[in-house]
């Protein structure tokens, strides 16, 4: 075999692997994907979206409450996290050598590891033993603490990708530190900013430790904040644990709008990428 | 040969502070006509990255309405000395200054000093380009915005003044909503320019504007540099020693963080009172 001969087949090889694992990365999200809407697509009907669940033993029935209190529960996360995670991204991107920057980044990052079921404790100690009950709002705080991390950590990785110049062309027109951060740095790294907090969005609507004894469960349509609320992760696992083959099938249809509501998420986060990005460019 | 360059250099800058004290420390009484006004002025400037000192005690007078020029070979601190003067380098941490910078008299580094006061006052445009991510007009305006300089109703007139002050409005009064980034090299500089004169500033600093231009983005630069000095006190670092010889009245050789000779421009080029300068302006080294 000829050196080049040989080098040819390494090539193709390594070209032949790559294909490969992109392929074994692919099939479990294929297989669950398909898995989910041929189980779920049968059970999924108008009555799922509006209405709320039967009492045990009758069939029918839907997830309206847990739609709603999912969507709840995410806007409280968001409320949160997107101020705090963002404006520690900022410090961090804008002071990156100060001692505090340093705690932060360990700390975001031990908290981004961190097991949600713990964040899901350390909420429930937080928001629901003061009170005596649980409550969206408990949830939403758990929710937000797996946020919160994800979004400063981004936001300051992004915001080091815009080039420093443009901070200092803004300082020299009279602006002070923040005001440069707010209306140069952080416009222009909004893109990638944007398409971090959609993740991290699609992340946590798929959560169900951190909601177990935060939220809780609510059979009822509920809206209040201070009341436990419902919600597709929470109902999908109680509904799935059930020995009921009606509540199984009305598991996997909320499995299913639970997936739909990531793809959407993500599928957002790349559009807006594409459209900020097309508005910096030329 | 390029070895025995840097060794002849080398052998020779220590004598630079010792070789003749009184000239870098106080330029010669008729460097400006009589009657000038001085608005910028340093006085035993001394600066320093961490441990390594990059100025040495510079003392320098910049006359108003007038554009002076600082050359001298890279890493000789005319940029970092530059500034000093609108206190850029306070953003860069490890960094000390020692001595004065006054700005019509007032210390700039004094405790009482506003810093987002003193860069409205003294603008500047860097060396390369860096115009925000936002349409044509927002950027002109920006300045304008943040520092509330005046009202909603006047800012279309106050950016269409600072770009035909800039020399390209009429390039880019058509699309003033799309994106600066759209334009060339040469017209993003101009509209730098405009952003730091759109705030009228009264010192610009500019930090080697055209260095990164075509020939005929330069000419356009330099013209507009030769226009606005009527206005404004310009400070310019220039690499390029015909640039300098052709928009300055005075000209500030630095070398080695030491201010080595500042005089008219006419004078430096033609009859330089250090050997050193002489022999960087006509090439032996640099």
């Amino acid at each position: 075999m000829t050196r080049d001969s040989r080098r040819r087949l390494l090539s193709r090889t390594v070209v032949g692997l790559c294909g490969l694992s992109v392929v074994v990365a692919l099939i479990p999200l294929a297989l669950i994907f398909f898995y989910v809407v041929k189980q779920g697509f049968s059970s999924l009907n108008w009555d799922f979206f509006t209405k709320l669940p039967k009492p045990v033993g009758e069939v029918g029935g839907g997830m309206a409450n847990a739609i709603a209190g999912t969507l709840i529960l995410i806007g409280i996360a968001a409320a949160v996290a997107i101020p705090v995670g963002l404006i520690a991204g900022i410090y961090l991107s804008e002071y990156p050598k100060s001692h505090l920057a340093s705690a932060v980044r360990f700390t975001a990052d031990a908290l981004n590891g961190v097991p949600s079921i713990v964040i899901g404790i350390f909420a429930y100690g937080l928001a629901v033993m003061p009170v005596h009950r649980f409550s969206a709002l408990a949830g939403g705080i758990a929710l937000a603490f797996m946020m919160i991390p994800i979004i400063a950590r981004t936001a300051e990785e992004l915001l080091n990708l815009v080039p420093p110049s443009l901070r200092e062309g803004a300082l020299a027109l009279g602006s002070t530190r923040s005001r440069a951060a707010f209306s140069v740095m952080v416009p222009a790294a909004l893109p990638g900013i944007m398409t971090g907090i959609l993740v991290a969005l699609a992340r946590i609507s798929g959560e169900t430790a951190p909601l177990l004894f935060t939220s809780f469960n609510n059979r009822f349509f509920s809206l209040r904040l201070d009341q436990p609320i419902s919600s597709l992760t929470v109902q999908v696992y109680t509904y799935a644990i059930s020995p009921y083959d009606d509540w199984h099938r009305q598991a996997w249809a909320g499995a299913l709008v639970l997936v739909t509501l990531i793809f959407i998420f993500s599928a957002l986060a790349r559009i807006v990428t594409r459209r900020l990005e097309r508005m910096h460019r030329a | 040969m390029s070895e025995n360059t840097t060794m002849e250099i080398e052998s020779r800058t220590p004598a630079i502070p010792t070789a003749n004290p009184a000239a870098a420390a106080t330029p010669a009484p008729n460097v400006f006509p009589a009657g000038t006004k001085i608005r910028m002025e340093t006085r035993g400037l001394n600066f320093f990255y961490g441990a390594n000192q990059a100025l040495h005690e510079v003392s320098l007078q910049v006359p108003e309405k007038s554009v002076t020029a600082f050359i001298g070979p890279s890493g000789c601190g005319k940029s970092t000395y530059l500034r000093c003067l609108n206190r850029m380098n306070d953003i860069i941490p490890d960094t000390r200054v020692e001595g004065e910078v006054l700005l019509d008299g007032q210390d700039v580094y004094g405790s009482g000093t506003d810093v987002v006061a003193l860069r409205r006052r003294v603008g500047m445009v860097f060396q390369k380009s860096n115009p925000f991510p936002k349409s044509i007009f927002e950027n002109v305006a920006y300045g304008l915005k943040i520092n509330s300089l005046c009202r909603r109703s006047e800012m279309h007139e106050r950016v269409e003044k600072a770009l035909r002050g800039s020399a390209i409005w009429d390039e880019v009064k058509d699309r003033l909503n799309s994106s600066a980034l759209g334009l060339s090299g040469g017209q993003q500089q101009r509209l730098c320019i405009a952003r730091a004169l759109a705030i009228e500033p009264e010192v610009v600093l500019m930090d080697e504007p055209a260095s990164a231009l075509d020939p005929i983005a330069t000419q356009k630069i330099e013209e507009l540099i030769y226009d606005l000095k009527r206005q404004y006190t310009i400070v310019i670092v220039t690499h390029n020693m015909q640039q300098a010889a052709r928009v300055s009245e005075y000209t500030a050789f630095f070398m080695l963080g030491r201010l080595v000779e500042h005089d008219r421009t006419e004078k430096i080029f033609t009859n330089p009172g250090q050997k050193i300068t002489e022999d960087y302006i006509t090439g032996r080294f640099g």
